[in-house]
């Protein structure tokens, strides 16, 4: 992708297989560090590499990438991390809670059940600063998106979009249908790491009350 | 030494903020790489004033904005012509000058381009946001307090080195860029140039797009002819990174160039500017005329490699 980059894809759908593959060839280079990279964004299905040409040309970058994934040992991925993550569903903090119950033809409660059932994995992070793609999200909650997106959308909210569910990291605008919001937050550039979830963790909702959000307190897992 | 207050922000402009070289190796976190838009612009200014090429300085677009001097400094203004003032009085661009003690700084009008560059010496200084000064303005981090500039505010210097003998100091016109209202942004065909018929891909090289008001940092908006994929095919692809210079082509067909304030997005992307056209990107303004040609990956390198060349030989002739 132009001349200092290159989209390596590993797949051409959105599924746990084709995700693993960008994970361990991110982990790959990562550890490896060869030098003249400046950015990696693993994503679905491919990873961004950036580069400084004049360090290590997009031909040798090439060749690295090729030699790392020929040799990829599966055992060297971390043990994915769990992040337990408490929404208060529904009401303010979830305004379209009741309008997905609704397109679904099922009680408000179902969605929740529905929603802090699966433990998801964690796609990508994009969009905004430590924004998790989420998947998959149980077919019987599969929802388009709004047909107008939301100029703004306050950070916490947990949104739902086809087989996704996400979380808004900072205060964006945005188009998914917001059935809650967690009062942990997804993103401190304070922090190192910044953002609370990396590709590759787990994640596990489930529900709390509004008092109890009022009295959260922050925590890392 | 203690770095000491420099500046103060009599009025902003129309969006004046602190940047540097950008923020590169968080995009695993989503975190985008901000920073000058004209990057050469921003590292001429730097050298100007006797600073590293990377330092931090004011970004400013159209208006420009009006400073006071809180110390005896040197001062250079790069990029857009937005014709500086000091004391009222005109003062050339591309070359660094002596600012006194309450001296002011301000902007008559655009001339030519659109981003200004304000180099201090000593660099502006503010805290290091994963390894950056620049602001992320969307996200509100980074730069000073995460947002663009204020009345009232105060900028310290990185470090105090106030060396007036650095003052006068110019890039040779020769090297100054042309800036005009109709520009030709080279390029390299993909990622996904292969979701477009033919048909397409000569329209793109063949139109002439306006940069259309509604753009902001984070992408050139650009109305004219709407660019068709292939029949049959999806509106969007599944979210993958994209680069500064990436050519986006929306449901709509109307191409967005991403800037430096994004790192995935779900529309296919028909082509890329090559990174030695990157700058102009800060400097094209609304009405702009913008044409595409598209070059190989060789020719995009040696385009590169002579920015590039430039500019050291420019820093050599400062030590030399």
């Amino acid at each position: 992708m132009g001349d200092r980059s290159l989209l390596v894809e590993l797949g051409d759908e959105i599924g746990p297989a084709v995700n693993q593959s960008v994970q361990e060839l991110f982990t790959g280079l990562d550890f490896q560090k060869p030098k003249g990279i400046l950015e990696l964004v693993p994503s679905y299905r491919s990873l961004l590499v950036i580069c400084d040409p004049f360090i290590l040309s997009l031909a040798d970058l090439k060749l690295i990438i090729i030699e790392i994934h020929n040799n990829l040992d599966r055992s060297q991925l971390p043990e994915p991390r769990t992040a337990k993550i408490p929404v208060v569903y529904g009401g303010n903090y979830g305004p379209d809670l009741l309008e997905v119950a609704e397109y679904h033809h099922i009680a408000p409660e179902k969605v929740i059940s529905y929603h802090t059932q699966p433990t998801y994995r964690v796609y990508m992070i994009g969009f905004t600063p430590g924004y998790p793609y989420l998947g998959e999200l149980p077919d019987a909650l599969s929802t388009p998106r709004r047909k107008t997106p939301r100029t703004l959308v306050p950070r916490g909210s947990v949104g739902i979009a086809q087989k996704q569910t996400g979380i808004y990291s900072v205060d964006s605008p945005g188009g998914w249908q917001i059935i809650g919001w967690t009062p942990i937050p997804l993103f401190d550039p304070q922090r190192n790491p910044p953002s609370l979830l990396v590709m590759g963790d787990r994640v596990e909702f489930y529900s709390i009350t509004a008092e109890e959000a009022d009295q959260w307190q922050p925590q890392r897992f | 030494m203690a770095a000491a207050e420099i500046l103060e922000i009599l009025s902003p402009g129309a969006l004046t903020s602190v940047q540097d070289l950008g923020r590169y190796g968080f995009g695993r976190f989503g975190v985008a790489p901000s920073g000058a838009l004209d990057a050469f612009a921003l590292r001429i200014a730097n050298l100007l004033v006797g600073n590293r090429q990377d330092q931090a300085c004011l970004e400013s677009m159209l208006l420009g904005p009006r400073v006071r001097l809180l110390t005896d400094s040197v001062v250079a203004v790069t990029g857009g012509d937005l014709q500086p003032r000091r004391n009222g009085q005109p003062i050339q661009m591309w070359r660094s000058h002596v600012f006194k003690r309450d001296d002011i700084l301000s902007f008559k009008s655009l001339l030519n381009g659109f981003r200004a560059y304000i180099a201090v010496a000593g660099g502006i200084g503010v805290p290091l946001v994963m390894d950056s000064k620049s602001t992320n303005l969307p996200s509100g981090f980074g730069g000073y307090h995460g947002r663009q500039l204020q009345k009232g505010d105060i900028l310290s210097a990185e470090s105090s080195c106030s060396d007036v003998t650095i003052a006068g100091r110019a890039l040779n016109s020769a090297w100054v860029p042309q800036y005009s209202n109709h520009w030709t942004l080279r390029v390299i065909w993909g990622p996904q140039d292969d979701h477009f018929p033919n048909k397409s891909r000569d329209l793109f090289q063949s139109a002439s797009y306006k940069m259309s008001p509604e753009s902001d940092r984070t992408g050139i908006r650009l109305q004219g002819p709407v660019i068709q994929p292939k029949a049959d095919i999806e509106e969007s692809i599944i979210s993958e990174g994209v680069v500064c210079g990436s050519i986006q082509i929306p449901g709509d067909g109307k191409p967005i160039i991403i800037l430096g304030e994004t790192v995935t997005g779900g529309y296919r992307k028909i082509a890329t500017v090559i990174s030695a056209d990157l700058p102009l990107l800060g400097q094209i303004k609304p009405g702009d005329e913008i044409r595409f040609t598209a070059v190989s990956p060789k020719a995009s390198l040696r385009a590169l490699q002579a920015a590039e060349d430039l500019i050291r030989r420019f820093d050599q002739s400062l030590s030399g």
